[in-house]
């Protein structure tokens, strides 16, 4: 049987055209991936299933049941969760709070009986989250893991996961899949949005492949591979390997020592950290989300001061500059979200200024010629799919992430710190923000890559210094690390 | 205890009503995302339909319920403009401050005429607990509405955060796209967010009319309403700080009062303005640490 079928569905938003005539069925039991590039139309064919948005045409059917869906709470009544791609939690409010929040009978609110139930349902799905913390205080992993809960709490039986482990590691990516397994042999069926092919071709039984706005076709897993889907996402041959030339490393030029900061929740969110990079020479920093990767990245690029320690740039104490004179100094940074690395209502030509203002401003005044002809050639060398006079928010996750590389490596930053590059992006978009990486290095930067994508530290780096705790577990050059033992010391077994 | 001083904290709990129920008023809306800038007009509305209910009817308390429900339609009319239409809040607020001000003055002239000596009512009795006590009889001889606004403050902080009506306003607030994606209706819930904050506004103006003066005056609310948006940030959007504001601006009110009629050589502009200069010192060093809802003045659309 079906649980949804939806048929011919139209949706475009201004002048795009989101969705056009797109068909899809999930039958009742399965995994369903659902793939295509950023900017395809995934998001918004699931918005309209979960009822945030109206489709222009098309019908819905539940269960073989036709259905309008007016809103979310339509689509809760109809048995569909989402797990939506930018969080929907509510940061003032506890984890038990964003879970129960439109989904009590009662008129009260006890702490004590909602954080006893929300921690019930989390050891019954396998899904740890802390229920009386605050939201803002978690990293967006453990969000991620909130978001999931929220939704099997409303006792989905149809389950939309719009890219859920983007921001997992690993482990948590296999102890996602085992519940959701468990889960589907219990009557849950689930659409399941990813990025990563791997993924897909492990957990997920059938997958549709979107582009474009349309549906380029349905296939069994077993009758498909990695590098077919790609080239029925992209059209075009990929190459989902990124390929590293190994090369002499230069002098060093990035010193950290002894490095020690406080975080949101505990005191010592980095404690004594130290290394060095050279030029030439990628430093991968790997971990599980939450243990220090916001908090370096902050103390790196100057948005969080450090409580002790001292960072070098070629000699030079850089540890108390300001984030604008650390660009003076020399450093290129990508920050680990996008969104807040940028501003939405602004255009990309803006965008792309911001850090360089100085150098745009003319007698106090913005030279608006400048910034519109600097601008133009930033697209065109890093292929941005955008005019200048777009606002950002309106560019896929890839577009938006070259801007922020556009900005940050124009300049030829002596030091590169990458945090999350690829996360959210397609294949295509992360396999050219890798390759850039790689260039980056060879043009002599030293880079830094802070990344949970354990397969992505692998390709990219020299060498890899794992997080732990706030601590590095031990710095090892990449021809001698294997996957095993990077996870040991993620897990801070060693 | 010393005459002056008991004299001073019975008219501070006096001054402080009206302001406690605005102010509670606007942190309904506040809180859930609604900058309110038509509280002084609502407060004006309240006190003009208070004192026109209870002229006409003789009765103090349907003037009362008159007002609240004034005030429960102009956070609709607040509701429609802001929330449904998305209209800018600032814009929004304003217009109904300055409608319902002029709608009233105009009503009150038609209803009124223009008499040489103003219509007045018999205004609230004052209650009197401990009237024996000579320390105690004054403070709490009060009308029932002050005590009124005094309980109501644990009322409202027990909604906001022991209920699940609560809950939703404060998500909403904060993210009205959660709230949404959670199965709630981002307009109603702002609605009723609005008709309670104005009701609230409504009655704190009407106090004025039905239980201090016992007459109406066109400079009868005085800016008042915009005290109490200041009230809100001074007691960062948490109903129990709020009554510690109201308090404050309440008792240096009544005490330049005093001190006017202490007859000191001073002249009384300084008086007057004494109230405004310690909320504007008492803002800036409370006003640093204020945590606006995140969503303040960001109307919700879902594409
Ligand atoms: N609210 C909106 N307003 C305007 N344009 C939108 C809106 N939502 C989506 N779009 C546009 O519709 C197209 C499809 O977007 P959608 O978010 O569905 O892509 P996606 O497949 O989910 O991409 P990604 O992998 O980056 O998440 C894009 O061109 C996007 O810019
Ligand atoms: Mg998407």
């Amino acid at each position: 049987m079906l649980a949804v079928e939806m048929k011919g569905i139209s949706k475009h938003f201004g002048l795009v055209q989101a969705n056009q005539d797109v068909h899809f069925c999930l039958e009742s039991g399965e995994i369903h991936a659902l793939l295509g590039e950023n900017g395809a139309g995934k998001t918004t064919l699931m918005r309209i299933l979960y009822g945030l948005y109206r489709a222009d045409e098309g019908e819905i059917f539940i269960n073989g049941n036709k259905m309008e869906i007016h809103s979310p709470k339509d689509a809760i009544a109809a048995g569909v969760g989402m797990v939506t791609q930018h969080f929907t939690l509510v940061p003032t409010l506890t984890v038990a709070e964003n879970i129960v929040l439109g989904y009590t009978n009662s008129l009260t609110l006890s702490q004590k009986l909602i954080e006893q139930k929300v921690q019930a349902a989390s050891e019954r799905f396998g899904v740890s989250v802390n229920s009386s913390a605050l939201v803002k205080h978690l990293s967006l992993g453990e969000r991620q893991r909130v978001e999931i809960l929220k939704a099997l709490y409303r006792n989905a039986k149809i389950l939309i996961m719009d890219e859920p482990t983007a921001v997992l590691v690993p482990q948590e990516v296999d102890i996602l899949f085992e519940s959701l397994l468990r889960l589907v042999k219990n009557g849950l069926s689930v659409i399941f949005i990813s990025h990563k092919l791997n993924e897909v071709m492990t957990v997920c039984d059938r997958v549709t492949v979107l582009r474009d706005g349309k549906t380029v076709g349905t296939v069994n897993k077993n009758e498909t591979s990695r590098e077919k889907l790609a080239k029925m996402m992209v059209g075009r041959e990929t190459f989902l390997d990124t390929q590293r030339s190994s090369r002499k490393t230069g002098e060093s030029v990035y010193e950290v020592k002894d490095l020690t900061a406080s975080g949101q929740q505990v005191v010592k969110a980095l404690d004594n950290i130290s290394f060095t990079i050279n030029a030439n020479e990628i430093l991968g920093i790997a971990g599980v989300s939450g243990n220090g990767q916001s908090e370096l990245t902050k103390v790196l690029t100057g948005i969080l001061k450090p409580t002790h320690g001292s960072i070098k740039l070629e000699g030079q104490e850089i540890s108390r500059l300001s984030p604008g004179d650390l660009t003076e100094a020399g450093l290129g940074r990508t920050p680990e979200d996008r969104h807040e690395g940028t501003i939405g209502d602004l255009t990309v030509a803006e965008n792309l200024a911001l850090e360089d203002l100085n150098n745009y401003t003319k007698n106090n005044i913005l030279d608006q010629k400048k910034i519109h002809e600097d601008a133009l050639k930033k697209i065109d060398e890093f292929q941005i799919k955008a005019s200048p006079n777009d606002r950002l928010r309106t560019l896929s996750g890839g577009n938006m992430q070259k801007v922020v590389f556009a900005r940050a490596l124009s300049r030829r930053p002596k030091v590169v710190i990458a945090s999350q590059p690829t996360r959210g992006l397609d294949v295509g978009a992360t396999e050219y923000v890798r390759k850039r990486l790689l260039e980056e290095r060879d043009r002599g930067a030293a880079v830094i890559l802070i990344s949970e994508d354990l397969d992505e530290i692998m390709a990219l780096s020299d060498r890899i210094a794992v997080l732990y705790e706030g601590c590095i577990k031990g710095i090892v050059p990449t021809s001698e690390a294997t996957a095993e033992k990077i996870g040991l010391l993620m897990a801070g077994v060693c | 205890m010393d005459e002056f001083i008991v004299g001073l904290i019975a008219a501070t709990l006096r001054v402080a009503t009206p302001l406690i129920f605005a102010t509670l008023g606007e942190l309904f809306c506040e809180r859930a995302g609604v900058l309110n800038l038509g509280i002084e007009g609502t407060m004006f509305l309240g006190a003009f339909v208070g004192f026109t209910a209870a002229s006409m009817t003789g009765s103090l308390w349907i003037g009362l319920l008159a007002a609240a429900i004034s005030g429960i339609l102009s956070g609709l009319l607040m509701s429609l403009l802001s929330v449904r239409l998305g209209v800018n809040q600032h814009v929004s607020g304003l217009g109904i401050t300055l409608l319902l001000i002029s709608l009233s003055l105009f009503s009150y002239r038609i209803i009124f005429g223009e008499s040489k000596i103003p219509p007045s009512i018999n205004s609230f009795d004052l209650l009197k607990i401990f009237s024996d006590n000579p320390v105690l009889g004054p403070i709490f001889s009060q009308y029932l509405l002050t005590y009124i606004a005094i309980a109501i403050i644990p009322v409202v902080w027990y909604i906001l955060f022991r209920t699940t009506f609560g809950l939703n306003i404060r998500a909403v607030g904060e993210n009205p796209e959660a709230t949404d994606a959670a199965g709630i209706n981002v307009y109603k819930l702002r609605t009723s967010a609005l008709m309670i904050g104005g009701a609230l506004m409504a009655i704190g103006g009407s106090f004025i009319t039905l239980a201090q003066l016992g007459s109406f005056t066109f400079g009868i609310i005085a800016g008042r309403g915009w005290v109490c948006i200041s009230l809100v940030i001074f007691g960062n959007w948490h109903p129990i700080k709020v009554l510690l504001g109201a308090l404050l601006f309440g008792g240096v009110s009544a005490l330049q009062l005093r001190l006017q009629l202490k007859g000191l050589k001073l002249p009384y502009e300084i008086f007057l303005a004494l109230p405004y200069i310690v909320t504007i010192i008492a803002l800036t060093i409370a006003g640093r640490n204020a945590s606006y809802p995140a969503a303040l003045l960001k109307p919700y659309k879902r594409e």
